[in-house]
């Protein structure tokens, strides 16, 4: 266990050196920092200084080096927009985010899994076949037309529900959460399902697939024929082997939630990090958007060793060969 | 039974008092947040905006756009680079400091300091000088005109306050250096900041020591930045705001249909041009004369373009078409030039083929995709009037960000722009920047080589001359060369559109700023 640990560390350090040297050399297509800094009427002087001063007439290795240099020292810059430090910026909206992707995840899983089993269990009743078909467009529609689709339904005509923003937010340490006033519960709603919907039916739809493998099984069928308790069979039985592929999936997509979190983020002015990079894509905020990456790319690396983590839990065969 | 009474009395009192509350707080959302609310360490129109409801400067726009004192109450010139302004007397900060001269002293060092950003905005002033308490004198670089007009943006921030929290020097990226300033403000303004949460909300309180008589009756604004179109105009639908300007066009004939919403729009000072490759070659024909540099064809590309069409079909008849480079409440505007050259495709061809070029030509045309009220249809659209006359153009749209760049390093032979000659709101903005040609401080915008030795003599004589009658002959003599020479193709002044609740009644504004101070809300 502890091997793996150290050599999962190693890989992930190696990740993201990648990640981050990825996103510098794609930065200078982005576009030009100093064009959008600088007013309109600047002179080609003006900016030739600025350009300068914030070191971006340098080789890209160069500033990729000073760029590694800063995080190591744990010092992430200062946004050139905002002229605040980018680690602040960060951890404002980091709550905002993993409360968005913790209540999606909830919401996916919660609904997910029984709207899963069910259809397997019964697949042939009409309910479930309805359900196969709402899933496939769950899936095929894009999370921006879900956002908005639920802002005019819920907000425009029914007034029920606030279209945009986070509510009212409590103070806890550093962390804002809006999970503890009843106007953060009813402003998390909508983003979380628009969030959630793609993830619910792909669990939904796995469990199910699943199931249906596990229940044409031998020792599925040899429980049967025991005459075993269906409740039994079912949920001690099968449920436990159908889960293990839709924890591995549910623990990789929370980082895909993260990262889709930005149009999500968007559609609602939901200020979390997404929100975040989108503005400094924006704006080109070179320093923003090369600390984001660093850091969504490091959660992903963290959910995976998590997995896997869990991986070993839930099935004895792996923990023999888990070193 | 009183007991009751009283209770019921209570409850209805406290009741008016929420309803009361509510029906004085502003709701109001726009596109983006403010950036910061440092005064010197951004270079943002709408940073700006927000920042005159905390920060009062020395003189100030009236309703009409006029100039008034306003922490200055009178000054004069008392040298050719020296002005001198009395101070307003009585004036406190928003946290109880009393204002005077040092606060100015200190204010004007900070934005030239060269950690500014806003330094660039204030290209005249070389120091401000305490005279005495309440008189400062302000000693320019040269004799220049448009003082007044940079000093309504000049936000007068107090020095103890700055001392108190290490602020008297803006921030700076490159040295790793922020300030207390960039998330707290203290101004003189008409409205105080209560809390500053970036992209979700930040709200103001009515200052109710303001110098001023205040002619709103606003106790609270509450200002929502909504990046998403359709999110902020079902916001505003939904009830959930009062005021979403800019509104976005697609959604103006929506938002005035719903009952208890209204729409205000009217011109603004943007004007939205095509720019040209004035150099030996176009980049679609590499190797070939450029055509461009033919009077007649630039002509001919100005009378091909359907301008009442672009307004009708693309605009919704809400811009308002030009054939000059500023707009009429501008200063050098001459109604003589604004009348665009008329649609004649007829006229077009046979300039072009006098020109020597009846088979037409190839030619790129770059536009921004995010930037300009439906850039890329008025690309498109213009693009295939051009082919109707013989003209190939090849349209390329793409995002800002990469679009000005390749502007500015002059990749282009034809390009959609705009100027909207703020913040000066003089025409010697567009001539300086635009139409003259690129040396030392002159033509930042003119990145193709355009190149008329006048404009440029202009240029330079009307930012020194300070008879005003003179000085705006001179700007009328640039705008018609530049008309006459089709320097660049004008097309119209683009429209602000603002989408607020019927109860709501506030000015709008040409520069497209918002002024709550002037709002009011009707029960």
């Amino acid at each position: 266990m502890l091997r793996t640990l150290i050599s999962r560390t190693g890989q992930t350090l190696l990740v993201l050196l990648a990640v981050s040297a990825i996103a510098f050399v794609t930065f200078r297509y982005v576009g030009d920092p100093v064009q959008l800094m600088v007013r309109e009427d600047a002179s080609f002087a003006e900016k030739e200084r600025l350009r300068e001063q914030l070191g971006l007439n340098q080789p890209v290795y160069v500033q990729y080096g000073r760029f590694i240099s800063r995080v190591v020292c744990g010092d992430l810059g200062i946004s050139y927009r905002n002229q605040r430090p980018v680690r602040d910026m960060l951890t404002e909206r980091l709550p905002a985010t993993l409360e968005l992707v913790f209540v999606a995840t909830v919401l996916a899983l919660g609904i997910g899994i029984p709207l899963g089993i069910y259809s397997a269990i019964r697949r042939d009743g009409a309910l479930a076949r309805l359900l196969q078909l709402l899933s496939l467009i769950g899936m095929s529609t894009p999370a921006f037309v879900v956002g908005i689709l639920l802002i005019l339904v819920f907000s425009v005509h029914l007034k029920l529900l606030p279209s945009f923003g986070r509510g009212e937010t409590v103070q806890v340490g550093w962390w804002s959460t809006g999970l503890l006033t009843a106007s953060g519960w009813r402003s998390i709603i909508l983003p979380a399902i628009s969030l959630a919907l793609y993830q619910l039916t792909l669990i939904m739809r796995l469990v199910r697939s699943e199931m249906i493998d596990v229940l044409s099984t031998d020792y599925i069928r040899y429980a049967r024929a025991r005459g075993l308790p269906r409740p039994y069979i079912h949920f001690k039985l099968a449920l436990r082997n159908a889960l293990m592929p839709a924890i591995t999936v549910t623990g990789l997509q929370i980082g895909s939630l993260i990262a889709f979190a930005i149009v999500t983020e968007t559609v609602f002015q939901w200020p979390g990090m997404g929100l975040l990079f989108i503005q400094a894509v924006t704006f080109v905020d070179l320093s923003v958007m090369a600390a984001y990456l660093l850091l969504v790319g490091l959660i992903f690396v963290i959910i995976n060793i998590v997995v896997d983590i869990l991986y070993v839990m839930l099935d004895p065969r792996l923990r023999g060969s888990a070193a | 039974m009183i007991r009751r009474g009283l209770l019921i009395g209570a409850l209805a009192a406290l009741m008016l008092a929420g309803t009361q509350a509510k029906s004085e707080t502003l709701r109001w959302s726009s596109v983006g947040d403010v950036a910061t609310l440092d005064p010197a360490a951004h270079n943002e129109t709408f940073t700006n905006n927000l920042h005159l409801h905390v920060y009062d400067s020395l003189v100030r726009r009236d309703r009409n756009m006029k100039i008034e004192p306003a922490l200055a109450t009178s000054w004069e010139r008392i040298g050719a680079d020296r002005w001198r302004f009395k101070l307003r007397r009585g004036v406190t900060f928003h946290e109880g400091e009393p204002f005077n001269a040092d606060d100015v002293v200190a204010s004007v060092a900070r934005m030239l300091d060269p950690g500014s950003r806003g330094a660039g905005n204030f290209p005249s002033i070389a120091r401000a000088e305490k005279f005495d308490d309440f008189t400062v004198d302000l000693v320019l670089k040269g004799p220049y005109p448009l003082l007044l007009n940079d000093l309504c943006w000049l936000s007068i921030m107090s020095k103890p306050w700055m001392e108190k929290h290490d602020s008297l020097k803006p921030g700076n990226i490159a040295k790793n250096v922020t300030t207390y300033a960039s998330t707290h403000a203290n101004g003189t303004g008409p409205f105080i900041v209560e809390s500053y949460q970036p992209d979700s909300k930040t709200v103001f309180v009515s200052n109710k020591k303001w110098w001023d008589k205040p002619t709103h009756n606003l106790t609270r604004i509450e200002f929502r930045p909504i990046k998403s179109d359709a999110t902020r105009v079902a916001a505003l639908l939904s009830g959930e705001l009062d005021l979403v300007a800019p509104a976005p066009l697609q959604d103006l004939d929506r938002i005035s249909a719903t009952q208890g919403f209204k729409v205000v729009q009217e011109p603004s000072f943007r004007l939205i041009f095509l720019g040209l490759n004035w150099r030996p070659e176009l980049l679609a024909m590499p190797g070939q004369k450029n055509p461009l540099l033919d009077l007649k064809v630039r002509q001919g590309l100005w009378h091909a373009i359907d301008i009442e069409t672009i307004q009708k079909r693309i605009m919704r008849g809400k811009a308002k078409a030009t054939g000059t480079l500023v707009a009429p409440q501008i200063a050098g505007y001459d109604p003589k030039l604004s009348v665009p050259y008329g649609y004649d495709p007829e006229k077009a061809k046979k300039l072009l083929s006098d020109a020597g070029f009846a088979k037409g030509f190839k030619i790129d045309l770059n536009c921004s995709n995010d930037r300009f009220i439906a850039d890329e249809q008025l690309c498109v659209a213009i693009g295939s009037m051009w082919a109707k006359v013989g003209v190939e153009a090849n349209v390329k749209t793409e995002t800002r960000a990469a679009f000005f760049p390749r502007v500015d390093r002059g990749e282009t032979d034809a390009y959609l722009y705009g100027w909207a000659n703020l913040p000066a709101m003089d025409s010697i903005s567009v001539i300086s920047v635009v139409l003259a040609s690129r040396k030392d401080a002159y033509g930042g915008n003119n990145p193709n080589g355009l190149s008329n030795a006048r404009i440029d003599e202009i240029a330079r004589a009307a930012a020194v001359e300070l008879d005003e009658d003179k000085r705006i002959k001179l700007l009328q003599e640039a705008l018609k060369i530049a008309r006459d020479q089709v320097s660049i193709i004008p097309l119209h002044l683009q429209p602000v559109a603002w989408a607020m609740r019927s109860n709501l009644d506030v000015p709008q504004f040409p520069d497209e700023y918002v002024r709550l101070w002037f709002a009011n809300l009707k029960k």
